[in-house]
């Protein structure tokens, strides 16, 4: 699962450019004999094993895109202007290497340097507006041989095992949902199993509402990467998670509010495997679980994320015990799902 | 090697200002086939002497500062982060979401992150991030992190140079490397060359703190002439085009108060003989390079410039031309292997 996570990373897949990350999870599915379907927006749908014990149906989502940016005008100069896609930091980005379209074309994302800002300048953010990206072009002609506008720049960020159990990568909201989705369509469910792998969230959670309303399932558990903002100086209760303590159970947050029954047989499940786990301490963010539960005649959901400090940026960092003890948890929660939510709910 | 591996390798070298010592020897290994005697001074300046064809030779220095901006821890936080302040002039707004090395009792990777933006209160979200506010985080237990890391010890930003469109390159440390590069270069052209002269290239150190480097090894070798090769700022937009130089169009030439007029001059004229298209880099006063510091060492040093264009200064998208290097090289090596001292009598030897 650790070598996909980080093979996974290395691919760019920017909102509504996600082809190359649901190629690879096709490619890399162990079981070559699981019906796949691509939807029209794009999204990844497999069909997982069941051994038919209950009617339940299932929906598991994790969203293959990423943020990052889009070139949206190409100066005399040859320099690229951009747009963020999805919600990105702007204090981050001065200085930052990216690959724009699908060549990769090498780029840096360029400033005025520190010695011929003013003191205002020095003191301030820089503005979106004032920082582009440079690919060494000696003109506009010369740029548009290699980009077009529309094309997307993704971070240029390789993925770093570092510390007692870390990695280091972009992208990790959501690749490690989707490593970890990738894990669990090798078990057998007691239950119709429909893992997703979604377009679109960072752009408003657009690819799950279709899956959704396509498999009308009654159950839906979001696998996600979220915030974790344990670092000093953030108080206490700020900290939405904390990393190392395990995968955490989300009772709410902006776009959904967890069923009460399925929230609980996380925590239980938890509890009696003596598996580590957090309730994260915020309602902030949001995520596929926003669509999926008022789907169609209405979902139960739940979210289960891996905390992810500096996300949405070339530097995000999770625990890999995090995300190993988040799939013991969501299979072992899984396999006594039927008897704890009792079958089917009409 | 070609000269995009040869910067690429010279990047990849780790010298915070202050901290050469980690690295002279390496710098070392890029002078040692080139020259008839490579030595490091004792302030880890690293030396390469290559001895002229003339019976009374006069000595000419080349120097480029191989020191880099960096950090250097200055205390532990728990949770396994380091807080940081700065070695040499660096910008906070490059060092958000930044990768770094520790060079502790060994290596530690980090990274640097910041307080997310969502927990920013207002009157943070608009200014710059301090450095006092910036913090490393290195994945190890407090314990583990104290075995590994002292106070004091330098962090160096890590990134990897990567090659661009149009033979330009990008990366950390070209700020000075590629100046490096070009002394590594016009050691290579020199070896098929008669030069009357003893020519000493110099990779100094502690430019980026106070140019102390070029100030004590200009002050023991004692030159008749020097020569600093330095980056100069790129064009950028939103910059005046009077502050910065477009890059493949020629090589910056320092011009000021701080440059020997006549010895400018022949190197203006080098360019025009060999063919090599120079640029005017007007410094009406302190350069912020180490010929501010050279001139004035011992009795006063004539000094020339010779710049190399560079975008992004003190980031980890610094960004260069290879051909902009090379030229930089093969004028200097043309400039200095002519018979090019004129020593004036010299009035206070009875």
């Amino acid at each position: 699962m650790v070598r996909k996570l980080a093979e996974l990373t290395r691919i760019d897949g920017i909102s509504g450019n996600e082809h190359e990350v649901r190629n690879y999870i096709i490619q890399n599915l162990e079981d070559k004999f699981l019906k796949h379907y691509t939807d029209n927006i794009g999204n990844l749908i497999v069909k997982g094993k069941t051994d038919g014990s209950s009617g339940l149906k299932v929906m598991l989502s994790a969203h293959m895109d990423e943020v990052g940016l889009m070139v949206n005008y190409i100066t005399e100069d040859g320099k690229l202007k951009f747009s963020p896609v999805g919600g990105l930091d702007s204090r981050i980005l001065a200085g930052q290497h990216v690959r724009v379209g699908r060549d990769r074309i090498p780029g840096v994302i360029g400033y005025k340097s520190i010695h011929l800002q003013d003191k205002s300048e020095r003191e301030s953010v820089i503005k979106l507006k004032n920082l582009y990206i440079d690919i060494a072009a000696k003109d506009r002609e010369n740029a548009e041989e290699y980009v077009k506008t529309g094309d997307y720049a993704a971070f240029a960020s390789e993925p770093v095992f570092f510390g007692e159990s870390r990695i280091k990568a972009k992208a990790l909201d959501d690749r490690a949902g989707c490593a970890v989705l990738m894990e669990l369509l090798k078990e057998v469910w007691p239950f119709e199993l429909y893992a997703c792998f979604t377009v679109q969230e960072e752009v408003g959670l657009r690819g799950a509402l279709v899956a959704a309303n396509r498999i009308k399932p009654d159950i839906g558990i979001v696998l996600e990467g979220t915030t974790c903002a344990d670092v000093p100086k953030v108080k206490e209760h700020e900290m939405s998670t904390v990393m190392g303590e395990g995968p955490a159970l989300s009772f709410a947050d902006r776009t959904s509010l967890a069923d009460r029954e399925l929230f609980y047989h996380f925590l239980k499940t938890a509890e009696i495997e003596g598996i580590p786990y957090q309730v994260k301490r915020t309602a902030t963010g949001g995520n596929d679980a926003g669509k999926i539960q008022t789907a169609g005649t209405g979902v139960r959901t739940m979210v289960v994320s891996v905390p992810c400090r500096y996300i949405h940026s070339p530097v995000s960092v999770l625990d890999l015990n995090d995300l190993k003890n988040m799939l013991k948890l969501v299979s072992k929660a899984l396999h006594t799902l039927p008897e704890a939510i009792g079958g089917r709910i009409i | 090697m070609d000269t995009g591996t040869l910067v690429k390798q010279l990047c990849e070298i780790n010298a915070p200002t202050g901290y050469e010592n980690l690295s002279a020897e390496k710098i070392k290994s890029f002078f040692n086939p080139l020259c008839d005697e490579v030595y490091i001074d004792p302030f880890y300046n690293v030396i390469g002497y290559k001895k002229g064809t003339s019976p009374e030779p006069k000595k000419v220095v080349i120097t480029a500062h191989y020191d880099q901006i960096g950090m250097i821890v200055t205390g532990y936080e728990k949770g396994g982060f380091l807080r940081i302040s700065h070695l040499g002039g660096i910008d906070t707004k490059a060092l958000l979401a930044r990768e770094v090395v520790v060079h502790g009792r060994e290596e530690v990777y980090g990274v640097i992150g910041a307080k997310p933006p969502h927990l920013l209160k207002e009157n943070e979200t608009g200014r710059n991030v301090k450095i006092t506010e910036l913090f490393i985080d290195t994945g190890f237990s407090d314990d583990t992190l104290k075995e590994k890391v002292e106070i004091g010890d330098p962090v160096s930003i890590a990134a990897p140079v990567v090659e661009m469109k149009n033979g330009c390159v990008a990366g950390k440390s070209l700020d000075n490397r590629a100046g490096v590069a070009a002394l590594v270069l016009i050691l290579e052209q020199l070896q098929n060359v008669k030069h009357p002269n003893d020519i000493y290239v110099v990779a100094t150190v502690q430019e980026e703190t106070e140019l102390f480097g070029a100030v004590t090894s200009s002050y023991s070798i004692e030159p008749d002439l020097a020569v600093v090769i330095d980056v100069c700022h790129g064009d950028m937009p939103d910059v005046d085009k009077s502050q910065c130089f477009p890059l493949n169009r020629g090589v910056p030439v320092a011009v000021g108060p701080a440059f020997h007029s006549e010895y400018t001059n022949a190197l203006f004229e080098t360019g025009k003989r060999e063919r090599i298209p120079t640029q005017r880099c007007i410094e009406p006063g302190d350069p912020g390079t180490e010929a501010w510091a050279i001139q004035v060492s011992r009795f006063g040093i004539p000094i020339v410039e010779v710049c190399i264009p560079l975008r992004y200064m003190h980031t980890t998208a610094e960004l260069v031309s290879l051909k902009d290097i090379e030229a930089a090289a093969t004028l200097v090596a043309r400039y200095v292997s002519g018979d090019i001292i004129k020593t004036p009598e010299d009035i206070f030897q009875a």
